[in-house]
């Protein structure tokens, strides 16, 4: 963290130095604050349950244990959750990303009639609802309750999202859909074949969002979904890190009930770790997305 | 209903405005209907349809009478929602998580941003970044149950200070777990919009700055301030508007039978009510008056840029 040309930093005057070394020992700190929680957490979930208790992390190795992993990932209930967070996150960011940016593109066009109704019927939703009582009677009534439809198309639809499309769309030069207007193309074939290639990083941005948004969420799944064969890996991981209360075939094997509340705790440090791997490792790839995406909220913002 | 104020005003006008949006709208039917119907039947079907359902917070709602078979009550559950004990608490409980949250949590990503300027090496700053975004990835449940381990009587942080606090169960310790387990998640990832803001600086400026023997400090005030100022307006502005807006998933996540006088705020108790114990009608009103100080803030906010920002509003 300290500049990498030392001469150019023995250059600067007294203070700005003090100044810089207060910055990086601030910065430097935050990461510390990130970090350790993080370590701590994966030490602990190879150490066994007694031992973690009773005298902390400790680095003799003869008392580092797979069990909790072994558990939890030997568990059915966290690999159903896993399939069932996968096919959510994948098809809610395939439909809501589809509608999103289908509908951004009328609204980015000056020429396009009944822009400022369609604007304000949209922009109410982002400050006033229903609430949810009604929300949830009308997914009732719809015959909606304990489906995936419920998790997947109501929120499908997000206004902010089709706000920054449309900010994207707009930074298009003009030019380009001019040409496309000359050769007689059609609103379909401009929009798909010109417009949506020019547009992957604002495409790649808001599938992002949606796809994490749906995996890391769990209230829709909690109030609409019953079966334990829907529960996203979520509810599985609220029903263990929050309640408590892990599947039963987890700790059942264990006698007392003091040893099967100890395998429960030991079991939380391997759950975070299986449960958070996927995007840990997924999203440094998508980090070049971060900054654009953002920015073209930041616009219209 | 596709013909709107703003629409017939850039027609030419009388009979030839209506016969322009129909020429308009017959040669440019995909718009409507493969492009806008998608995104304005699921607002219309799952955004208004349930605004309509508000009429059940002046009812003794049944479910199997329905809305009009239910008894009317009028403004009955507002009294009792506002007259009780419990309703100052709820709100103070949401109003102090919001304002408080906003007071540390705002100039959070801010500062950060200004640190990560000072990093030279752009290699360095991105290795950094990697890691301040990390946290943004992990889940609200995730992130409660690393809060609950660590603040645990035997966790990581009662180790560190030598004590045996049992931090989930004092009501006291609710609001400063909240905020700072929220800054610990999204102070790196709120920090992009500034550092971007930072980077779109002029480096000409910057540079001519330099060579004038501006320290930091003056760099910081006649170049970088500046560049982000109107960034920093419009999201504090936004974050205002929200404050009734208490996010639900962490607060449930986070509340234990022993914290509830500290964490029970106005969007757990409108789920718990509704849910939970069936009154529908009650829960109704309570989420109904909720909203409408979320949109009277809103209103009020945005009618504040507009005069800041010369009549540009959000």
């Amino acid at each position: 963290m300290k500049p990498k040309k030392k001469s150019e930093f023995s250059k600067l005057p007294s203070g700005d130095k003090a100044l810089l070394i207060v910055a990086y020992t601030i910065l430097g700190l935050f990461l510390v604050a990130i970090i350790l929680p993080i370590i701590y957490i994966i030490f602990a979930s190879f150490i066994d349950p007694v031992t973690l208790q009773n005298s902390g992390l400790t680095f003799d190795f003869s008392k580092w244990t797979l069990t909790a992993y072994e558990r939890v990932l030997g568990n059915a209930q966290i690999w159903v959750g896993f399939k069932n967070a996968l096919i959510y996150s994948v098809l809610f960011t395939i439909i809501s990303v589809v509608v999103t940016l289908l509908a951004a593109y009328p609204m980015s066009r000056a020429d396009f009639k009944g822009r400022g109704f369609f604007n304000t019927i949209f922009v109410i939703t982002m400050f006033f609802g229903g609430g949810l009582i009604p929300t949830y009677l009308l997914i009732s009534n719809l015959g909606m309750l304990d489906t995936i439809w419920a998790i997947l198309i109501p929120g499908a639809f997000s206004v902010w999202n089709m706000i920054i499309a449309r900010t994207y769309y707009m930074g298009i030069p003009r030019d380009l859909q001019e040409a496309a207007e000359i050769d007689g193309a059609t609103e379909m074939v401009y929009f798909f074949q010109i417009l949506l290639p020019v547009c992957t990083p604002i495409i790649a941005t808001i599938s992002m969002w949606q796809f994490v948004g749906m995996w890391n969420s769990y209230f829709d799944a909690m109030i609409y979904l019953n079966s334990a064969s829907k529960q996203p890996l979520q509810l599985v991981l609220r029903a263990i890190l929050i309640q408590s209360q892990p599947e039963p075939g987890m700790v059942s094997d264990m006698q007392s009930t003091a040893a099967r509340a100890q395998l429960a705790e030991l079991l939380k440090y391997a759950t975070i770790i299986i449960s958070s791997l996927p995007l840990m490792i997924m999203y440094p790839f998508f980090q070049k997305y971060f900054d654009n995406g953002i920015m073209a909220g930041a616009v219209k913002g | 209903m596709k013909k709107t104020p703003e629409s017939a005003a850039a027609g030419s006008g009388g009979n030839s405005k209506t016969h322009n949006t129909l020429v308009y709208i017959r040669q440019h039917w995909q718009l409507y209907v493969i492009f806008m119907l998608p995104a304005f039947l699921l607002t219309i079907i799952f955004r208004y349809i349930p605004m309509g359902g508000i009429a059940i917070a002046f009812t003794e709602y049944n479910p199997i009478r329905g809305i009009f078979g239910s008894e009317w009550v009028g403004f009955e559950h507002f009294h009792r929602f506002l007259s009780s004990p419990d309703f100052m608490r709820y709100l103070v409980n949401t109003l102090k998580l919001s304002v408080f949250g906003l007071l540390w949590g705002f100039p959070a990503p801010i500062l950060l941003a200004f640190l990560l300027n000072r990093i030279l090496s752009a290699k360095t700053k991105q290795k950094i970044q990697l890691v301040l975004y990390m946290p943004n990835f992990i889940s609200v449940i995730v992130l409660c149950g690393i809060v609950r381990i660590l603040l645990a009587p035997t966790g990581m942080i009662n180790m560190m200070l030598g004590t045996s606090f049992n931090f989930m169960t004092m009501p006291s310790a609710f609001r400063t777990i909240y905020i700072a387990s929220g800054i610990w998640q999204g102070a790196g990832w709120a920090s992009i919009i500034y550092t971007a803001a930072l980077s779109n600086a002029s480096k000409e400026l910057k540079e001519a700055a330099v060579i004038d023997g501006a320290n930091i400090i003056q760099q910081i005030q006649a170049v970088e301030w500046p560049a982000i100022k109107d960034t920093v307006l419009i999201q504090f502005i936004m974050s205002v508007g929200n404050i009734m807006s208490v996010g639900f998933e962490k607060a449930y996540a986070l509340q234990t039978d022993l914290n509830l006088n500290a964490s029970e705020i106005i969007s757990t108790y409108v789920y718990k009510k509704g849910l939970l114990d069936g009154d529908y009608g009650f829960s109704t009103a309570v989420g109904l008056f909720n909203t409408v100080i979320n949109v009277i803030l809103l209103v009020t906010m945005n009618s504040l840029v507009k005069k800041m920002n010369d009549g540009k509003g959000i």
